[in-house]
């Protein structure tokens, strides 16, 4: 598979993205507050968040779309407010519904998009994007009668027929039939397997966890987490679960053992939060009291556990930053995380 | 979504960078943008049809001679007369309303479609799309102007002949001179429409919605006409926008009177270049939030 080749003038050690001190600001409305980003190349990095969190604006600052109140954003080295188009020289996308002229062709209107690219070459991937997406039969009909779905399909042809190093994706998947969803999980899969850099903003948090190795969660403006998801999910604490010849008479000794937290039974065994040196212990007490031990299995907090965790801790969430918050907003976090359940799917929330 | 098709998505090592396109080039798919819209053909056409009708209801009640202007003496005589009366008839009110259309709403359309973030994030710089839009709404104003002449001249030709015809000044000039008189006559009278229509661009820019684009430019237009009917204000009708629209009179007199048309380029300059300049500068800060 080719590899990504950056373009001549750009900056070839620059990151993708690379905001710092994001602020906006609208009147007293605080949408964005001090928001850092590193976006590494090759990353699928997930930006989450719940709605009126500020991702869509830092998106929108990001494309050169509006114009941060405080602090930077780069791609590729590039502020798009100082450089204009140039900065957004390798980087494709949409923010929120991807938007298109409802009385021209959807043919027609990537026939614009190319030439509005400078780039020849991209009129003649017209026919292969609108055969990425499907929507080669449906390219003579005017977009105005597209569904919703056909016109999210439409803008990731639209992001593609720029070759992107940098894809930036607002809620992909949206208006999509599960097919249509399974299908751009895999497109995204296929983009960054060729090494084109992801930023996905969604809110389906399957699709982030399957898809992404890097991930920010924002709420009110402010990033709560940036890093790599295995890390947030190992944070999220080692959770376990067992399943033993006994589970009513586990559930009891589990919770007479110091170091054995959030214990919890359910149809599927007794789950729990412990770290090692306590499992062991737990481990000879059980077979001590002739408790048969069938399975212990080690689980990881899901992302959606996660985010709720991260996302629902409204009060520290809305302070305004002090010296070094960023670092207060992680420790804040990985607290946050301590108390996460650690239940892999089963849907205990 | 077909996400197993052979060929790579990712840039190529070998891919060219991407030069900027030209501002022409946007200029040119704002045409077509234009061209793709109805609510295009809703303004020309009714600059096609006043005249239509003109000519009709002249052809139904023949009258030999009369009225108050010259040319609507010469109604029957020359069918060149046709397209001066209606360019009298339509400079007022018409044909700045139907360049208002376009002007007015062809940043906030695409503000309110959400279509400005899509061709934003794009090669083209904004200034380079601002300066396409501006364009293409000057380039509408003078099709409007110069289709409305043509549908004029050629039912007055086709009703009343090619035939010679006498000037504000009373001296008559021959077919084909008043032929080129009338398409002079009109790029004049385009210099203070495109001011009006620099100014529907601006405020189709600031405040993003076409009914205040388009209402506005024109609420200007009868503005100024209210002022200049003020008693005491005699002073500087000289250099109200809607002054300048009989800027084209000087070019039918013998001899030609030049004044009015230099008088209205540097008049209409006050209203047109400060208003694409700060429709300029809006353009560029703004925050595009919308879709």
């Amino acid at each position: 598979m080719a590899a990504a080749s950056p373009p001549a003038a750009a900056d070839t050690d620059a990151p993708p993205v690379r905001a710092r001190g994001l602020v906006k600001r609208y009147k007293e409305v605080l949408a964005v507050d001090h928001i850092d980003l590193n976006v590494r190349g090759g990353d699928v990095y997930g930006f989450l968040g719940p709605n009126g969190a500020g991702k869509t604006t830092t998106l929108r600052m990001a494309l050169g779309l509006i114009v941060p109140t405080e602090g930077t954003v780069e791609l590729f080295g590039r502020d798009p407010l100082r450089h204009g188009a140039r900065a957004l020289q390798g980087v494709a996308g949409f923010v929120e519904a991807p938007r298109f002229y409802p009385y021209m062709p959807g043919r027609r209107n990537l026939e614009l998009l190319a030439a509005l690219d400078g780039d020849d070459a991209a009129a003649e991937r017209i026919d292969e994007v609108l055969e990425i997406v499907e929507l080669a039969p449906r390219a003579k009909h005017k977009v105005g009668g597209y569904s919703h779905g056909m016109r999210q399909r439409l803008g990731i042809a639209a992001a593609l027929l720029r070759r992107p190093r940098l894809l930036i994706l607002d809620e992909p998947a949206t208006g999509l039939d599960p097919a249509g969803m399974r299908d751009m999980r895999a497109l995204i899969r296929r983009l960054a397997d060729e090494g084109i850099t992801v930023l996905l903003s969604s809110h389906q948090l399957p699709e982030v966890q399957e898809l992404c190795d890097r991930v920010a969660i924002v709420d009110k403006g402010r990033v709560v987490y940036e890093g790599a998801l295995a890390d947030l999910r190992r944070q999220g604490g080692a959770g376990y679960r067992l399943r033993s010849s006994d589970d009513a008479r586990a559930l009891e000794i589990a919770r007479a053992q110091a170091g054995v937290e959030r214990i919890l039974r359910d149809e599927h065994g007794v789950g729990f939060q412990a770290d090692e040196e306590h499992v062991g212990a737990l481990s000879l007490a059980l077979g001590a009291a002739g408790v048969g031990i069938l399975s212990l299995t080690p689980e990881l907090a899901t992302l959606e556990d996660l985010f709720f965790r991260l996302t629902e801790s409204n009060g520290a969430a809305a302070e305004p930053p002090g010296d070094g918050s960023r670092g207060a907003d992680l420790s804040r976090a990985t607290n946050e995380l301590a108390h996460v359940l650690p239940h892999g799917g089963g849907g205990s929330r | 979504m077909n996400a197993t098709a052979a060929a790579p998505i990712a840039p190529a090592s070998s891919a060219r960078v991407a030069r900027r396109p030209s501002t022409l080039v946007a200029y040119r798919w704002e045409l077509r943008k234009l061209i793709a819209q109805k609510r295009t053909y809703l303004g020309l056409g009714l600059g096609v049809l006043l005249p239509v009708i003109f000519v009709i209801v002249q052809n139904v009640h023949t009258r030999h001679g009369g009225g108050d202007s010259i040319f609507a003496a010469q109604i029957t005589q020359s069918g060149l007369a046709t397209p001066v009366l209606m360019l009298l008839f339509e400079s007022v009110f018409f044909l700045p309303l139907i360049a208002s259309l376009v002007a007015g709403d062809i940043v906030a359309a695409e503000d309110g479609n959400g279509t400005l973030k899509t061709i934003l994030t794009r090669s083209v710089d904004r200034g380079q799309v601002f300066a396409a839009k501006a364009l293409a709404a000057l380039t509408y104003a003078a099709i409007a102007v110069y289709l409305a002449s043509l549908v004029a001249t050629v039912g007055g030709i086709a009703s009343w002949g090619f035939h010679s015809i006498k000037t504000f000044s009373g001296s008559t000039v021959s077919a084909s001179e008043g032929l080129l008189l009338v398409i002079a006559a009109d790029a004049c009278y385009l210099i203070p429409l495109f001011a009006v229509a620099c100014i529907a661009v601006l405020l189709s820019t600031a405040t993003r919605n076409s009914i205040a684009g388009v209402g506005g430019a024109i609420g200007i237009v009868i503005l100024l006409y209210i002022v200049a009917g003020i008693p005491g204000l005699e002073g500087i009708k000289p250099y109200l926008l809607t002054e300048q629209f009989e800027n084209w009179h000087g070019l039918l007199r013998t001899p030609t009177d030049w004044a009015p048309v230099t008088h209205s380029l540097w008049v209409c300059a006050l209203y047109a270049v400060p208003s694409l300049i700060a429709g300029y500068l809006v353009f560029l800060r703004r925050d595009v939030a919308g879709g």
